[in-house]
Formats: C-alpha cells, sequence, structure tokens
C-alpha cells in the first residue's frame, strides 16, 4: 500500500496487462524481442553514418494498429541547441524565457 | 434452433473447460434441451467424475469409432435430467486414436439426436485440440485472469479465427473481484481488450465448484452457487436469450448472506 503511494511499484494487474501486451505482440508477429533487438543495433549503425542521433534513445518495437501491426521507430537526431528546438510558434506569442 | 456442436477450450490446462462443459450441460438441459456432453480429453477422462457417472461407463468414444460398441450403448444418460447425456472418453488410449474426420462424422450423427453436443477439449494446441475443434459450430475459450492463461488463450483465438469458423467467444473463469478492486487482478475490461472477442460470461472463483466437484453435483444443481448462477447465465445467453451482464456477475446480497448463514 505504501510503496503504492511512494510510486514504487505499480498494482500487479497493470504490470500484467503492460507483459502481456509486449508478449503478445511478439506470439502474434513471430517477431522476438531479440530480433527487434539486432534490427536496433543495425538501424542505428545506418542512420548514424549520415546523421546524427541520440543513440542511447532509439526506440524500435512492433505496435498494434488498426490494419495488424506495425514496426514503430523512435530515433531522436541531435541538434547543436537541443534544449530549443524550432517549433513552429501559434499566435505569434513571444519567445518564452 | 438447429442443432449445436459447441466446443469449450482454452490453450492452457486447469482453467475450468471441464467444469465448464459439466454445469453448462446441465443448465441447457434443465433448459429441456438434448443435451450431451461429449468427453474429447482421451487418456485423461474428467468429465466423467466431475458429472458424477463414473461408475457407470461400460463403452467410450473410442469403442464407437472402432465400431466396437454403438452410440447408443456408450451414451450414459444422466439420472438428475434425463435430456443430459455422456459420452465419455477412453482413458487406456492416445490421443492419437482418433482423428479430425472420425470426429465430425461422429458429431453428424449426435446432431440427429441431439439439440447441443458440448466437446470438452483436452489442453494444448496438438492433436487432441485439433480433433475437439475440426466439429465445432461454435467455439467458448476459458479463460482465467493470469498472464499465462491470457496469452495461451490469444494463441487458441488465433488458431480458431484462421478457420472458416465463426469467431470464438470467452469465458472467463475464477474471477475475484476483491484482488480486482485492489488492482492485484487483470479485470474485465484488461481481459477483453487484450484478447478483443467477445464475451459470453463472467465466472467467479467459488468454492462450490470445488465441493460439488467432489460430490460428482455440477454446482449448478446447488441453490446458492455464484458460479453456478453465472454458468446458468451463460446457458440462456447461448440459448439466444439477451442476458445483462452485471458488474463482476457479483453474487447477490441475498446469496452471499445466505452462504454466510449455512457455514
Ligand atoms: N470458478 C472456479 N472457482 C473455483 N475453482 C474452480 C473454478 N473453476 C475451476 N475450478 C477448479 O479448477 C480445477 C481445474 O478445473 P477443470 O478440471 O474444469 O479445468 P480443465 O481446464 O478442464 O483442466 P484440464 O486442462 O486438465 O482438462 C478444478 O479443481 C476445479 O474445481
Ligand atoms: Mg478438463
Amino acid at each position: 500500500m505504501f510503496s503504492r503511494l511512494l510510486g514504487r511499484s505499480a498494482p500487479s494487474a497493470q504490470v500484467a496487462k503492460q507483459r502481456l501486451q509486449l508478449v503478445l505482440v511478439q506470439d502474434r508477429t513471430s517477431i522476438s524481442a531479440e530480433t527487434l533487438n539486432l534490427l536496433k543495433d543495425e538501424i542505428i549503425a545506418v542512420i548514424a553514418r549520415y546523421i546524427e542521433i541520440d543513440q542511447e534513445h532509439v526506440q524500435v518495437s512492433i505496435a498494434p494498429n488498426n490494419a495488424g501491426h506495425q514496426l514503430v521507430a523512435s530515433i531522436p537526431v541531435r541538434s547543436s541547441r537541443r534544449e530549443r528546438p524550432l517549433t513552429p510558434r501559434a499566435n505569434g506569442a513571444p519567445p518564452a524565457a | 434452433m438447429a442443432s449445436q456442436v459447441i466446443t469449450i477450450t482454452s490453450g492452457k490446462g486447469g482453467v475450468g473447460k471441464t467444469t465448464a462443459t459439466a454445469n453448462l450441460g446441465i443448465a441447457l438441459a434443465q433448459r429441456g434441451r438434448r443435451v450431451v456432453c461429449l468427453d474429447a480429453d482421451i487418456g485423461l477422462r474428467n468429465l466423467d467424475v466431475v458429472m458424477g457417472l463414473e461408475n457407470r461407463i461400460v463403452y467410450d468414444l473410442v469403442d464407437v469409432i472402432e465400431q466396437r460398441a454403438h452410440l447408443r450403448q456408450a451414451l450414459i444418460q444422466d439420472k438428475r435430467l434425463p435430456e443430459l447425456f455422456l459420452l465419455p472418453a477412453a482413458q487406456t488410449r492416445e490421443k492419437t486414436a482418433i482423428n479430425e474426420t472420425q470426429m465430425r462424422a461422429l458429431c453428424a450423427q449426435l446432431k440427429t439426436e441431439f439439440d447441443f453436443i458440448l466437446v470438452d477439449s483436452p489442453a494444448g494446441i496438438e492433436h487432441g485440440f485439433k480433433n475437439a475443434l475440426a466439429p465445432a459450430d461454435q467455439v467458448l475459450v476459458v479463460v482465467t485472469p493470469e498472464v499465462s492463461s491470457v496469452r495461451d488463450a490469444d494463441r487458441i483465438i488465433g488458431l480458431v479465427e484462421a478457420t472458416e469458423k465463426p469467431a470464438p467467444q470467452l469465458i472467463l473463469n475464477r474471477m475475484q473481484p476483491t484482488l480486482i478492486k485492489r488492482g492485484e487482478m487483470l479485470d474485465i475490461a484488461d481481459v477483453l481488450e487484450i484478447l478483443a472477442i467477445e464475451l459470453i460470461g463472467i465466472v467467479p472463483e467459488d468454492e462450490t465448484i470445488i465441493t460439488s466437484a467432489n460430490r460428482g453435483q455440477p454446482a449448478v444443481l446447488l441453490d446458492h452457487s455464484a458460479a453456478g448462477a453465472a454458468f446458468i447465465r451463460i446457458a440462456r445467453r447461448l440459448l439466444g436469450e439477451q442476458v445483462p451482464f452485471g458488474a463482476l456477475e457479483e453474487p447477490s446480497l441475498l446469496a452471499r448472506l445466505a452462504n454466510f448463514f449455512r457455514r
């Protein structure tokens, strides 16, 4: 009870659900976690030859979508001014301090 | 309504297939349907003891298929409910003693005499499961709210969906409301979201399942069994009735009080 209030462990049902969602994607597509890891390493190697990326935070996963499953890769790109990405501002609001 | 072969299966063992078959058979027969429960778990027969008919077996499924006995000789009529019959599995044979074609032929023959043929499938995804699946017009997948059971159910659902058969329906067994409230057991919505098939019933964890199996008197025959009541609701849904799903289908306060005072 206290450990949950302190955020140390999620209720086990939530853990069970997350584990199931991950393992079922592997079962349904016959793509193992190991295969995904190998794929991720190769993707990093290829992309890093062209672009400077944040290799620590690359994520490669299989996610269900309405048509079946899709391979999703999230590859953060390093920029020289990472703390202030160039996103378009709405309403011409003044830049944040 | 045309005769139907309903196969009760699960993938994982010990989740309640035999319990569901026996209780649904009784509930359907109580509602005036002619029902045969067919034990397809060759080598590990259990439906006979759960139904309390183990002392009356002379011939079995394999005897019929190998033409040592007529179907009539192997069918055991339940004395409690004259509309209910059991076709027992062979105990000393292997699952490979029969094949899918023979199962289809046998069930076609049973369909001329019965409204419902309930097939109790063995665990697993091999030969015995395929035999049980082959004749099915409808498939019920029994699952308990545990990671391994849900995972195996997903596998079974995939195998059923790969056939021409209609999508299977789900029986959620051994649900424990208090654990679910504490967030320590997968709840109905979680399991349905993950498996993405239609629900046909929710059966609570209930000690009357164990005591009634001890006596060979399935829980549906008892007055104050929450699990028995849940199986009756499933039987009514199989008969086409619209029976609303209660929140967790908990036993009514009255039933719980009655249980309390009987202790
Ligand atoms: N709702 C329930 N509440 C309490 N106990 C239950 C419930 N459902 C099943 N059980 C118990 O779980 C055990 C396994 O049930 P059962 O034999 O029906 O499973 P099964 O799926 O047929 O197993 P197998 O795969 O070995 O054929 C039995 O001891 C039974 O009494
Ligand atoms: Mg069984």
